[in-house]
C-alpha cells in the first residue's frame, strides 16, 4: 500500500507557482535546522549502536512521531490527495481499515518479540526463529526495495519542482541527495527520526490551514457533500458515493474504487496492511530505537492516534479540490491528463489557490520535508540491514564496532548515491521501474503469514518459511499473470496483468492488487504449514525463548496507568478507529 | 548531552512564526483579497498559531532540562 506511484507527476501541468523572497527565506530556514540538527547530534554517535538503532534511548512519543513520519512521505500526501479526489472518502479505509487495526497488532503482539529478542532488524529477527536462507531472502529484497523507494521518492520531488516552479531537474536531485546525505552521516538514525517529528508538525500546520479554508470556502461538510454529489452522479454512482466510505461496497461496481467489502477488509486491512505496519523495517526500526520495551509498545500505538486523523488533512484537500473543479468556478481547474485529470497535482493546485506567499513557502516546505524524509527512512532502513544483515553476515563477520561505523557510514553514501541511480532510472525506463515494484509487491505480499506462524507456532521450520516465501511469492505473480484490472479488448497486458494469459477480469487495479494479495498470503500460509509438519523441526524450545509467542514470558503490565498498558490504550484507540468508520459509514 | 528534539522544534516554529506575522503585516492586503482565503490574512493568523507553538515547545524543552 506504500509502493509509490510511478506515474506520479508524469504529466506537465499548467500549475505554476511564483515564489517571493519570504518563501525563499522559509525555506531556507528550514534546511538550516535539518541541517543543524545533525551538526548537533554528531556529538552523539560514537558506535553502530548510536548510528544504526538511535542506541536505544528515545521517550515512544518521538518514536511514535517518527514512525508515521517515516510512512507520512510526499507520495503519500499527494497520492492520498489524488486519491480523495478520485475515490472520496472511500481512500479513508487505507487509515481507518488499513492501517490502524495492524499498528494496534504489532504493538501488543509483535513487538515484544522484536525489542525482546537480541534482534536489530527484521531480517534477523528471521534468522534467529528460522534461519540464515529466510533472512538472506528478507534482507536482500527489503534492501532492493528501499533504495528503489527513495531513488522514486527523489525523482518525484525533483519533477514536481521542476514542473511548478522551474527548478533545474538534475540540481533538485543532486541537492536532495547530499543533504539527506549529510545530517544522516553526522547523526545517524537519531538525525533522521528528529527530521521525521519536525516534517510531521510542518506537514500538521502546513496542511491544516488549507483544509480550513477549503472546507470553509465550499460550505463546510455538509456543503462539501451537497457539491460532490454531481462529481458522484457524472460519474455514474449514487450521487452520495463520494461521502460514504462502507455503504457501497456490497458490489465493486456500486463504489468507485471498485473493490467490493470482502477484498477491501482481507486484501487492504488484513493481507497488505498487517504485512506492510508488522514487518517492513522502516517502521519498525522507529520503534526499535526506543528506550525501553514499554515505550517500544506505546509507539505504534500512540503513532495511531494522529494516523486516525489524517485523512482530515490528506484526503480532504482532494475532496474539496474535486469539488471546486467540478463546480465550474474558471479560477480553479485541475489540470487535465489525456481523457482524465491529473489527479497527481492535486496538492500543488491547491497550495496555489488558497496559499498567498508567506503560507506558500510553508506548504512548499512541507512538502519537501515530506519528500526528504521519505527518503531518509529508507536511507537509515538500508544502512542497518546492509551493515548487520549482509555486511557482517556475509562479507566481514568478525570485525570491531569501529569497522562496521564505517561500513555504515560508507552504507549511507552507497545507499544514496544508489538512489540517485534510481531515480534517473525511473526517469529513463518507467516500465522496467513499474516491473521491479511489482516484483517486490509479490515478494511482500505473502510475508505477514511468515510473520504470524513464526510468532505464534513453533512447529514452523525454516524450510518451511523460506518454501512458503518463495510459494507465496510465486503465487502472487501467477495471480497477476492471470489477472487483468480492465476489458482485455481495450487494455493492453504486460505489467497490469494477463501476461500469462487472462483468466479472471477485475473491476479495478485496486481490487486486482487486493486479491493478488490474498491468494499470495493464503498459499504462502498453507504451504508454511504443509511443509512445517514434513520437515524435521531444528530449533529447541530453548532457541526459541523470547522469539515465538507460547514460549515467551507475558509482560506484566498491570498495576500501571491504562496508557502504559498497550492492550488497554490499544483497544481504546481501535474503539475510535470503529467510530470513525460508522460515522463516515 | 542529549538533543532534546523539542528545542530545535520551538526555535524554528518560532522564526517561521515571526517571519509569518511580520510579513502578514507589511504585506499588501490586496493579495489576500485576491487569494481564495476569504479576505483572511491568513499569514498573520498561521504567524500566530506558529509562534504560540513554538513557544510552548521550547516552554516544554526548558521544563523537561530543568527535571533532569
Amino acid at each position: 500500500m506504500n509502493i509509490p506511484n510511478l506515474t506520479l507527476l508524469a504529466a506537465t501541468g499548467p500549475v505554476h507557482l511564483e515564489l517571493a523572497w519570504v518563501d525563499k527565506v522559509i525555506l531556507a530556514v528550514y534546511f538550516a535546522f535539518v541541517l543543524g540538527i545533525g551538526w548537533v547530534l554528531r556529538r552523539q554517535v560514537s558506535g553502530t549502536k548510536d548510528y544504526l538503532e538511535s542506541g536505544r534511548s528515545l521517550p515512544a512519543w518521538i518514536c511514535a512521531l517518527g514512525f508515521i513520519g517515516a510512512n507520512l512521505g510526499a507520495q503519500e500526501v499527494m497520492g492520498m490527495a489524488a486519491s480523495g479526489a478520485k475515490y472520496g472518502i472511500m481512500t479513508s479505509h487505507f487509515y481507518w481499515v488499513g492501517a490502524i487495526p495492524a499498528m494496534i497488532f504489532v504493538a501488543i503482539f509483535m513487538m515484544p518479540f522484536y525489542y525482546g529478542s537480541k534482534a536489530r532488524s527484521v531480517p534477523e529477527y528471521l534468522k534467529l526463529r528460522f534461519d540464515e536462507k529466510t533472512r538472506g531472502f528478507n534482507a536482500i529484497t527489503f534492501a532492493g526495495m528501499t533504495v528503489m523507494s527513495s531513488g522514486i521518492s527523489m525523482y518525484a520531488l525533483a519533477k514536481l519542482l521542476n514542473l511548478v516552479l522551474d527548478w533545474n531537474f538534475h540540481a533538485c536531485i543532486i541537492i536532495s541527495g547530499v543533504i539527506v546525505l549529510a545530517y544522516i552521516l553526522m547523526g545517524g538514525l537519531t538525525s533522521a527520526i528528529y527530521n521525521e517529528v519536525l516534517q510531521f508538525f510542518l506537514i500538521v500546520f502546513g496542511f491544516l490551514p488549507l483544509v480550513l479554508l477549503g472546507l470553509k470556502n465550499v460550505g463546510g461538510w455538509e456543503g462539501l457533500k451537497a457539491k460532490l454529489m454531481p462529481v458522484a452522479s457524472g460519474a455514474g454512482f449514487d450521487s452520495s458515493a463520494w461521502t460514504h466510505s462502507w455503504q457501497f461496497t456490497g458490489s465493486a461496481s456500486a463504489n468507485p474504487m471498485g473493490v467490493e467489502w470482502f477484498g477491501l477488509a482481507m486484501g487492504l486491512g488484513f493481507v497488505l496492511s498487517f504485512g506492510y505496519w508488522c514487518t517492513d523495517f522502516l517502521v519498525i526500526q522507529r520503534a526499535m530505537a526506543a528506550k525501553d520495551m514499554g515505550a517500544a509498545r506505546r509507539t505504534p500505538i500512540l503513532a495511531a492516534i494522529p494516523k486516525m486523523l489524517f485523512p482530515a488533512l490528506v484526503i480532504l484537500p482532494g475532496m474539496i479540490a474535486i469539488a471546486l473543479h467540478s463546480m465550474g468556478d474558471a479560477s480553479f481547474h485541475l489540470p487535465a491528463k489525456g481523457n482524465s485529470l491529473d489527479y497527481d497535482l492535486v496538492v500543488p493546485t491547491m497550495l496555489q489557490y488558497y496559499f498567498p506567499t508567506g503560507m506558500l513557502g510553508i506548504g512548499l516546505t512541507a512538502l519537501m520535508a515530506s519528500f526528504m524524509s521519505g527518503m531518509a527512512g529508507n536511507v537509515t532502513a538500508f544502512n542497518t540491514v546492509f551493515t548487520y544483515d549482509i555486511y557482517q553476515s556475509y562479507i566481514k563477520k568478525d570485525g570491531s564496532d569501529r569497522h562496521y561505523l564505517g561500513v555504515s557510514r560508507w552504507t549511507t553514501v552507497i545507499g544514496i548515491a544508489l538512489s540517485m541511480g534510481a531515480a534517473y532510472f525511473a526517469a529513463a525506463f518507467n516500465n522496467i521501474m513499474d516491473v521491479l515494484q511489482l516484483v517486490f509487491a509479490f515478494v511482500n505480499a505473502p510475508l505477514f503469514a511468515t510473520f504470524l506462524l513464526g510468532m505464534f507456532w513453533r512447529r514452523t521450520t525454516g524450510h518451511a518459511a523460506f518454501t512458503g516465501l518463495v510459494v507465496g511469492t510465486l503465487a502472487a505473480a501467477i495471480h497477476h499473470g492471470l489477472s487483468l484490472p480492465g476489458d482485455p479488448s481495450v487494455m493492453a497486458t504486460g505489467v497490469k496483468g494477463g501476461w500469462l494469459s487472462v483468466a479472471h477480469v477485475y473491476p479495478s487495479e485496486m481490487a486486482q492488487n487486493f486479491w493478488t494479495a490474498i491468494w499470495a498470503w493464503s498459499a504462502c500460509f498453507v504451504v508454511t504449514i504443509v511443509v512445517s509438519l514434513a520437515t524435521k523441526r531444528i530449533k529447541t524450545d530453548d532457541d526459541l525463548r523470547g522469539l515465538v509467542y507460547s514460549l515467551t514470558p507475558k509482560i506484566k503490565d498491570e498495576g500501571t496507568v491504562w496508557w502504559k498498558r498497550p492492550a488497554v490504550f490499544g483497544t481504546v484507540v481501535l474503539a475510535c478507529a470503529v467510530v470513525l468508520n460508522i460515522l463516515f459509514w | 548531552m542529549n538533543l532534546d528534539v523539542r528545542l530545535p522544534m520551538g526555535l524554528l516554529f518560532l522564526i517561521l512564526g515571526v517571519l509569518l506575522l511580520i510579513y502578514g503585516a507589511v504585506s499588501d492586503p490586496a493579495i489576500y483579497a485576491a487569494h481564495h482565503n476569504l479576505g483572511l490574512n491568513i499569514n498573520l493568523i498561521c504567524g500566530v498559531m506558529f509562534s504560540a507553538f513554538g513557544l510552548l515547545m521550547l516552554f516544554l524543552a526548558r521544563r523537561g532540562k530543568k527535571k533532569e
